[in-house]
């Protein structure tokens, strides 16, 4: 099987795996072995890409045809390879968990729950594959309808009002502006293949650079960076896995990954940095990191904490990306990977307190540690990989996006990116630490503190009695912090494969 | 021999089924004549399309007499695509139109109807396929006596004065056009399309010939419903039966807008009238006013065909927004508009005779649930509407990036910018009736499945099918309009 074949099977394995699960919808134990079998050969698949593209292969095929000249065609490059790695094996870990999830949680339109994510996972996966920009955008658009299904999930008024912010925010920015710039860059070189050193250099002004540059960057909403961040608190209302696996990694990183694309094979990194309008976004940029983590210190909801920490935590990856040297771009790659592993599992570990014990708000957590140890370890080290600090993964991503900054000559945005870490640990520590060390304040836990809109029993409001989640959510939370600690030894792979990036 | 005389079998076989009509009597037997003649209507269009594409235009003198004394048919690039996209429409709906218009028309009357329906394929054809101004005039009251007909034939009794309204702006239309028509005449002494290109430039400073541009304009603006002369069009679509308004919607508006590229780039095409008389400029900011106002009037709709009636003033906007731009990518994107809001429109037009048929009402409020009770109507409404927005893989999506392109490609970004907040619009109101749809629950004791008759869901896929198919693969559709543009363009001097 050639690589080629195997690029278009990737994508249309989870889409077959999609007919399956609605026809075996009726035996819920058929159907999620339908989508855990899907998931695993779907990254059976992606995973016999990476010895190719480590070897220094690029396979391209052209789909077919869209509008004369321009192709829906593929492309496999190291950073696709990285994305389209992270988010084939963390659907399976993920799908693990949502067995336990949903069930657990008895939520309602299972079926339907799990085909939107195989869609969502097929059109990441084209994402990642994209060999032009307007195969891109084409799989962008699919990615955010085949979720919106997904955030309104339960069906409630803020399900809805939820789904409005998510698609108005997301169709808006992607179709009044992307789609606009990418149009502006086909009249201008009458190409959007993604080339390595860039298409737009010679071709365009300084001014209409910045502009187009401005256009893009803000037109990638899921990237989050503000003021185009609303949507994905709004998105937290999703039943957890979405939350986990979609704004946590897929849809997210779909963004950032758009926009490393972009900087890289569309601008080129050297060019980015003749742009006027690259270093304004460098601040407004670091201006989201510090803002979001400020106002995930004041959320007590714990979603919406996540939530805020990971607008935080994309802009990294916008910065390095505007940082224009291939040092930041590498680390905004690898930052795609660490992010990815740390902040799943916090959400996993949230799920499981939801599942488990019904709590949503994190003043409610105190003394959990004794009752569920497992996850609050989990989630002590999801926090410490975000913090960036050994032993694991999120250490190595921070580190060369500072020394992309420092190369930069821009000491300013490594003065940010320490204070980001500084407020990481004030908005995630204390909640492992409360959870170990304080006592579980049962008196105050009772039914009328219980603010969350899902609907479930009220039994355990005490600290007593409560276990730790189901255990298909324990193994996923077990494997995805495993997947923390070996980002620390094991770099290298991911590591080598960016390195390549600027080779073409 | 059959092959030479298409152009005028494409008219004279369906102007000929409809006083056949009067004869049958029996509903059904008409109904059986329209679906025969419609998709034989399409067949020869085809025909022609391919006559065209393999040896250039196609002339056919009626009755042997040369022109410019005689009519001619003349079908190039362009009007052998319009005669597809009217024949292609009228031969899905028509199959359609049976179990909508059994409840939506007295039975005693459906065979008027369907003679109605033929007379007004034949006037849409005829406006598309002639090289004769003045045969266009014929042609047009044709179509339009026969759509105000068809109008007020639904039991809703306000499709009368919807009706009435439609013939009084539609006749001033058609008054406008022909004194146009006449100062031409008066001028150059002959009605010939072509041969009016070739005098026009000769006298196009007099002020006879500028006082006929301005008439043909307003006169075609008119039937076209260009903002703000659209007062007729809402409520006629909206009270108009069912198969009617797919059939209007999709073609009649279309046909109008064909016309109008007739008049500005062949026969005015030499002369610099989109410089010199600031046409373009009037029309681009009525268009990008119609864009507009269309979407903002349709956000407030509580009955969706009414809604759907303002987003095709919306839509047209679009389309003559593209021919304005004079270069080809807008003209290729206002032809290739013209077809992809064809299919989608008449889609979700569609979507909306399955609902009243089921529930017996397209009201918003009555549509809480129906994401539940008819699944596949919705599914296709839904789907319909994403191509109205544009998103890409339908196609819409391959028209605004045609007219955003075009737009750039002239420099006028302001006006990029424009198309796509006025697209956004269309998210707004598409997503009130997919929320009441899919969020609310139905109410008591309706909820069981119930669908449309698969006549009524299979021509309804069958178009949304098709918008999705030249979303994916729109080269075929694209190579056409372009060609058609590059010779319009060549026109112009």
């Amino acid at each position: 099987m050639t690589p080629e074949v195997t690029i278009l099977l990737a994508l249309v394995v989870p889409l077959i795996g999609a007919i399956g699960i609605a026809l075996t919808g009726k035996s819920p134990n058929l159907r999620e072995t339908v989508t855990l079998t899907t998931a695993a050969i779907t990254f059976a698949l992606v995973a016999s890409l990476f010895d190719d593209v480590m070897a220094g292969a690029r396979p391209e095929r052209v789909l077919l045809e869209m509008l004369p000249g321009l192709n829906i065609a593929f492309k496999l490059e190291p950073l696709g390879m990285v994305f389209a790695g992270i988010a084939s094996f963390l659907w399976i870990v993920t799908t693990i968990y949502a067995i336990g999830y949903m069930r657990g949680h008895q939520e309602q339109n299972q079926t339907r729950f799990y085909v939107c994510f195989a869609i969502a996972i097929s059109s990441a996966l084209g994402i990642a594959f994209a060999g032009n920009m307007l195969t891109l955008f084409v799989f962008y658009e699919v990615l955010t309808i085949s979720t919106f299904p997904l955030v309104t999930h339960a069906g409630t008024p803020e399900a809805k009002r939820a789904g409005r912010i998510y698609l108005g925010i997301l169709i808006g920015t992607s179709i009044g502006l992307q789609l606009v710039a990418i149009v502006w860059t086909w009249t201008l070189t009458g190409t959007l293949d993604f080339t390595t050193g860039g298409i737009l250099k010679g071709h365009v002004s300084d001014v209409v650079a910045a502009v187009l540059l401005l256009m893009y960057v803000f037109g990638v909403g899921k990237a989050a960076l503000m003021p185009f961040h609303r949507w994905l608190p709004a998105a937290m209302v999703a039943p957890t896995p979405v939350s986990a696996l979609l704004h946590a990694v897929a849809v997210v990183k779909a963004g950032v990954f758009t926009v490393l694309k972009i900087s890289i094979y569309i601008f080129g990194v050297d060019f980015i940095t003749t742009i006027s309008s690259a270093e304004w976004l460098q601040y407004i940029a670091a201006a989201t990191i510090v803002i979001a983590s400020l106002v995930a210190l004041r959320k007590d909801n714990l979603k919406a904490r996540l939530a805020y920490s990971t607008i935080s935590q994309l802009s990294y990856i916008v910065l390095a990306a505007m940082l224009g040297n291939s040092i930041a771009s590498v680390g905004g790659g690898l930052h795609i990977a660490t992010h990815a592993f740390g902040k799943i599992t916090l959400f996993f570990c949230a799920g499981a307190i939801m599942v488990a014990c019904h709590k949503t708000e994190i003043s409610q957590m105190r003394g959990l540690g004794k009752a569920m140890p497992v996850t609050m370890i989990a989630f002590l080290i999801g926090s410490l990989s975000i913090i960036g600090l050994p032993p694991f993964g999120g250490l190595w991503s921070k580190w060369f996006i500072a020394l992309g900054a420092l190369q930069a000559d821009q000491l300013i945005m490594v003065a940010v990116l320490m204070v980001s870490s500084l407020l990481n640990i004030a908005y995630l520590l204390p909640i492992p630490f409360h959870a170990f060390f304080s006592r579980s304040d049962a008196a105050g836990a009772h039914d009328d503190d219980y603010v969350s809109g899902h609907q479930g029993g009220h039994e355990h409001t005490d600290g007593e009695g409560i276990h730790e989640a189901p255990w298909p959510c324990l193994l996923a939370i077990i494997i995805s912090s495993a997947g923390c600690l070996a980002l620390f030894f094991y770099p290298d792979p991911i590591f080598d494969l960016l390195n390549q990036m600027f080779t073409p | 021999m059959i092959a030479h005389h298409l152009p005028v079998l494409q008219i004279v076989i369906p102007l000929m089924a409809a006083p056949l009509c009067m004869f049958l009597r029996h509903h059904v037997w008409c109904w059986l004549l329209a679906v025969v003649i419609s998709w034989l209507s399409l067949a020869m269009s085809v025909g022609l399309l391919m006559q065209v594409q393999d040896q250039g235009v196609v002339i056919y003198e009626i009755g042997g007499w040369a022109a410019p004394w005689g009519i001619e048919y003349r079908i190039d690039q362009l009007n052998s695509f319009v005669l597809v996209v009217i024949s292609a429409i009228a031969a899905v709906v028509m199959p359609y139109a049976r179990a909508s218009v059994d409840k939506e028309v007295p039975r005693d009357r459906a065979f008027l109807f369907y003679s109605m329906m033929l007379l007004c394929l034949t006037g849409l054809l005829g406006i598309a396929i002639t090289g004769d101004a003045f045969n266009l005039f014929v042609f047009l009251e044709i179509s339009s006596l026969s759509s105000y007909v068809l109008i007020s034939m639904g039991r809703d009794r306000r499709g009368l004065t919807a009706s009435y309204r439609y013939l009084v702006l539609g006749t001033l239309g058609a008054t406008f056009y022909i004194i146009g028509v006449g100062m031409m005449y008066m001028m150059t002494g002959t009605l010939n399309i072509a041969d009016l290109a070739k005098l026009i430039p000769a006298v196009a400073e007099t002020r006879t010939i500028q006082a006929a541009l301005a008439f043909l304009t307003v006169g075609l603006c008119l039937k076209l419903a260009l903002f703000p002369l659209h007062m007729w069009l809402p409520n006629a679509y909206t009270y108009a039966p069912s198969a009617v308004t797919v059939f209007l919607a999709s073609t009649a508006t279309k046909v109008s807008v064909y016309a109008l590229i007739r008049v500005i780039f062949t026969i005015f095409g030499g002369v610099d009238i989109l410089d010199t008389l600031q046409v373009s400029d009037l029309l681009m900011v009525l268009a990008i006013a119609g864009m507009f106002a269309g979407s903002a009037v349709a956000i407030y709709q509580v009955n969706i065909k009414r809604m759907l009636a303002y987003s095709s003033v919306a839509q047209l906007g679009y389309m003559v927004l593209g021919v304005t731009m004079a270069n080809v990518s807008g003209v290729t994107a206002g032809i290739i508009h013209l077809f992809n809001h064809a299919l989608t429109k008449g889609g979700l037009f569609m979507a909306m005779g399955c609902i009243a048929y089921v529930i017996g009402s397209v009201r918003l409020d009555d549509m809480a649930g129906l994401g539940k009770r008819m699944p596949l109507t919705m599914a296709a409404f839904l789907a319909g509407g994403l191509s109205l927005i544009g998103v890409p893989l339908t196609a819409g999506f391959v028209s605004k990036w045609y007219l955003i392109q075009g737009a750039l490609e002239k420099g006028w970004w302001p006006v990029a910018v424009l198309i796509v907040l006025s697209s956004l619009l269309a998210v707004i109101y598409i997503w009130r009736v997919v929320e009441m749809a899919y969020f609310k629950d139905p109410p008591e004791g309706c909820e069981a499945v119930t669908e449309a008759p698969m006549s009524m869901l299979i021509p309804m896929f069958v178009l949304i099918a098709a918008t999705y198919y030249f979303g994916i693969d729109a080269t075929t559709t694209v190579d056409i309009a372009r060609s058609a543009a590059d010779v319009l363009i060549g026109e112009i001097k």
